[in-house]
């Protein structure tokens, strides 16, 4: 590892830690469910490799024990990991000019790193490429392993840790909370807060995402001017 | 479901989400660059994502029945003000996550 390298790993490490604590603890409950529906480690450790997006793998581990039916399975999956498409709208920019590292970086883009690496400032002196990558590296590192040992270790593991999930809640708080205090004007997070509870009064929890992004998209578009005269950056 | 079925499934699955991931990147390449509106759309889609992203968190939060969502209400409520007074992100994520984990199990 060069020193540029090691550095972008110190740097990002800390940051990813709540990631850590929600992944191990997230991927080991994917894990066990798993193992508990008759399928072995094998399977989500593939499955947290080559997916890599935990409410899409939950999902699959239903639609492999139903009927084979592709078709359905490619709608239903494009439809729960729509969201991706803004997160990289919203990194085009970013990811400009970071080379080789490009493709796994989006290949790792999930909501967790998605926020990281959008909200963060990386520090001066850090490069910005091998810092967006080790964030994505440890984030899917963190996830894999929860998964795998879940499925390696199913039930075995004496657990009280009912709530600890909140840790990613907690976190997507605090990063809105920041991009908050950060910002001069409020108008698009306002514009996302209520589109998103419109969304889920009308729709309901289980398929409001669409619709509310769908809706954001609208009121971006036909508020451009205004927000774009606020200058939120 | 056979094991090719199975890794059928899987492969689908995995490739759904590479095509909502690569995408935009593809459309709006570093070569051809982005359009003006693509990329104020790039500026002011964070901010309302995230908000998307806490309430969609909070989705299962039951106002009526229950204890009517108050524990992740005092939570959420509990991260903010840790993280408006000390503005240290780790300590925010780990005193709200405590506070959540005591009051579902005191409420």
């Amino acid at each position: 590892m060069t020193d540029t390298q090691k550095q972008a790993l110190k740097a990002a490490f800390p940051q990813t830690v709540p990631v850590l604590t929600g992944f191990l603890f997230l991927g080991m409950a994917y894990g066990i469910y798993m193992q508990s529906m008759g399928f072995s480690f094998l399977y989500p450790l593939c499955m947290s490799l080559a997916i890599f997006g935990g409410s899409l793998e939950f999902v699959t581990v239903d639609l492999l024990l139903s009927r084979f039916a592709p078709l359905q399975t490619l709608l239903m999956a494009l439809m729960i990991q729509a969201r991706h498409f803004f997160y990289g709208l919203a990194m085009l920019d970013k990811y400009r000019g970071t080379g080789k590292k490009k493709n796994y970086l989006i290949f790792g883009l999930c909501d967790e790193t998605f926020s990281l690496n959008c909200s963060v400032d990386v520090p001066e002196g850090i490069d910005r490429g091998w810092y967006y990558f080790f964030v994505t590296l440890l984030d899917q590192l963190y996830w894999v392993s929860g998964a795998t040992l879940g499925g390696l270790l199913g039930s075995l593991l004496p657990v009280n840790t009912e709530g600890l999930d909140f840790v990613l809640t907690a976190m997507f708080v605090v990063i809105f909370l920041e991009n908050w205090l950060k910002a001069k004007k409020h108008t698009t997070h306002l514009l996302g807060g209520a589109a998103s509870l419109l969304c889920l009064y009308v729709f309901g929890a289980d398929s409001f995402l669409i619709p509310t992004m769908l809706l954001i998209l609208l009121l971006l578009t036909l508020l451009r001017k205004p927000i774009e005269r606020g200058s939120e950056e | 479901m056979t094991l090719i079925q199975q890794i059928i499934t899987i492969a689908i699955c995995a490739a759904a989400t590479m095509i909502t991931r690569f995408l935009p990147f593809k459309v709006f390449s570093e070569e051809r660059g982005t359009p003006p509106y693509v990329e104020y759309l790039g500026r002011a889609l964070p901010g309302a994502i995230f908000a998307m992203l806490v309430v969609y968190c909070l989705r299962n939060l039951s106002l009526i029945g229950g204890n009517h969502g108050l524990p992740e209400i005092l939570a959420v409520g509990c991260t903010v003000l840790i993280h408006l007074w000390k503005r240290n992100t780790l300590l925010s994520i780990a005193l709200g996550t405590a506070a959540y984990m005591i009051l579902i199990r005191v409420m």
